[in-house]
């Protein structure tokens, strides 16, 4: 087992799937907790399967680089969704699934139309579901997506405290003269990137699983937001790793395993989380 | 010159109009008590004088050296705030963002004032205590410490006392006081007429009709005797 794990990462590309993976993984975690407590973890949902359909769009293209197309139109829909959410009118849910079930139907019937490739089920489900995509990134894939974590990971650095503040009590920040509604922005802008990046790993049906159980099981365990964003994304980056090793050794799917071990760690936490409040 | 004053401000939401022809002015020192019925628009007054909603007609003027940012809020409390996970320390330290700007960490001055603020409403020994598993007047002592750590000018409260236990509504009444009493001006939303009558310098009632002055003129006005009786039969 241990012989074929060395043998596997005397290539290059399953290093480079690895440190990919790592920082996707890191990236995605740190803002789960702001996506579920601020109860956008639904967007999160709503822009992956839009990631998916511009994908199909870009495939059919025949775009070398998707990212280039994929993020901006992402990022335009992640603030279209975070103004329709504000809005009363307008349920932000309703718009979301209008989205989100349109932009995946969209992208299969796109992908089975208009595909050249013969093998177009594969393609589909490779897309929804990552399977081994990891393994055959290019070098610019690594580059773009090591470039864009470490921009996240920045910027979510920079902005902690102001996140902190806007997620807790966005009404209390806007009050006190907090620019609330750019750093929402700035958020929705993030977890586009986010969607963009975690879409190589896991696959477009999986991603929330990365952005949200890594936070889930943090906060079963930790009772202050520092601690709880520090567990998140050590577990995160944990679970990444462990999975990518078993999905290599077991010849498992890469991003259904990372998943798979997420959710173990998530049950693991919950059980530690209620056994300790249980004494407490 | 007043901290706040209205002119004939309505208020209201997606085109209902909930409070019209308000006039009423805030000035330094002043503990002013908004009392009315449910749904008379007096969360609505709050949020306008907050700037988290545009008036429908008149207008909110600022003076007297009080910035729009420089008002302190104790909101009710909200959904997401149940189950979040953050210390007390944490959530008073985000008080001071309001004059941080761009400023990404805290430095020595903020967490001072902080720790200043978490003496004042004497909540030191629960600093590292996690928010949603405290009471709900160590709740409101912890949103306080926050409020006070955006400005020491005014704080708007809105029902601060919703959902205590009467030894602990009194002692936030009396913490409250002591507040006005160092200087904070106050303007309170509350149910509760007694204590308005009890603490408040000054009342405007919202609702049918309007009313607003000091306290004592509220107390020998028709409307103030009906609402206080009626107080003073409930409690």
């Amino acid at each position: 087992m241990i012989e074929k794990l060395l043998y596997s990462l005397q290539f290059p590309l399953v290093r480079r799937a690895l440190i990919v993976g790592v920082l996707i993984a890191l990236s995605s975690s740190l803002l789960g907790v702001t996506l579920v407590l601020k109860r956008f973890s639904y967007i999160g949902d709503g822009l992956s399967h839009v990631a998916f359909g511009v994908m199909a769009v870009a495939s059919v293209l025949g775009l070398t680089n998707q990212t280039v197309l994929i993020l901006p139109v992402t990022v335009l829909c992640a603030v279209f969704l975070l103004k329709s959410g504000n809005n009363t009118k307008i349920k932000g849910d309703a718009a979301i699934a209008m989205i989100s079930v349109g932009a995946l139907a969209f992208g299969y019937l796109i992908m089975n139309v208009f595909s050249t490739s013969s093998n177009v089920s594969g393609d589909v489900c490779s897309t929804l579901f990552g399977s081994t995509s990891i393994l055959t990134l290019s070098v610019t894939e690594v580059v773009i997506c090591a470039v864009f974590s470490i921009i996240v990971v920045a910027m979510f650095i920079f902005l902690y405290n102001k996140i902190f503040a806007v997620t807790f009590d966005e009404d209390f920040a806007r009050a006190t003269g907090v620019k609330a509604d750019m750093y929402n922005f700035i958020i929705a802008i993030m977890i586009a990137v986010i969607i963009v990046l975690s879409m190589n790993l896991v696959g477009s049906l999986l991603i929330s699983a990365l952005v949200i159980f890594p936070a889930l099981s943090a906060m079963s365990i930790f009772k202050n937001f520092k601690s709880v964003t520090i567990f998140a994304a050590v577990s995160s980056v944990v679970c990444a790793l462990s999975g990518m090793i078993i999905s290599i050794v077991a010849g498992t799917p890469v991003g259904s395993t990372i998943v798979a071990v997420d959710v173990f760690v998530f049950v693991l936490t919950f059980f530690i989380g209620k056994g300790k409040g249980g004494k407490a | 010159m007043s901290f706040i004053s209205a002119q004939d401000l309505s208020l209201g939401y997606d085109k209902t109009v909930v409070a019209e022809n308000l006039n009423f002015e805030v000035r330094e020192g002043d503990y002013l008590c908004i009392v009315g019925e449910n749904g008379s628009g007096k969360s609505t007054l709050m949020k306008t004088m907050l700037g988290l909603q545009t008036p429908m007609g008149g207008q909110i003027l600022f003076g007297d050296g009080l910035k729009k940012n420089e008002i302190g809020y104790l909101p009710q409390q909200t959904l997401a705030q149940r189950d979040f996970p953050a210390s007390v320390e944490e959530i008073v330290l985000s008080g001071c963002q309001s004059h941080m700007g761009l400023r990404p960490f805290y430095t020595e001055k903020e967490r001072k004032l902080a720790r200043t603020n978490m003496e004042r409403m004497d909540i030191c020994d629960l600093k590292k205590r996690c928010y949603r598993e405290l009471s709900g007047g160590q709740q409101q002592r912890v949103l306080l410490a926050r409020a006070l750590c955006a400005t020491t000018k005014i704080l708007l409260l809105d029902e601060p006392v919703s959902g205590l236990d009467p030894k602990v509504t009194n002692e936030m009444y009396e913490l409250i006081n002591s507040l006005n009493k160092s200087g904070v001006t106050i303007i309170m939303v509350s149910h509760d007429i007694m204590a308005a009558v009890k603490y408040a310098s000054h009342i405007l009632h919202v609702g049918k009709t309007i009313f607003f002055g000091t306290k004592d003129e509220y107390i020998a006005s028709d409307m103030g005797k009906l609402f206080v009786n009626m107080g003073g039969e409930r409690a």
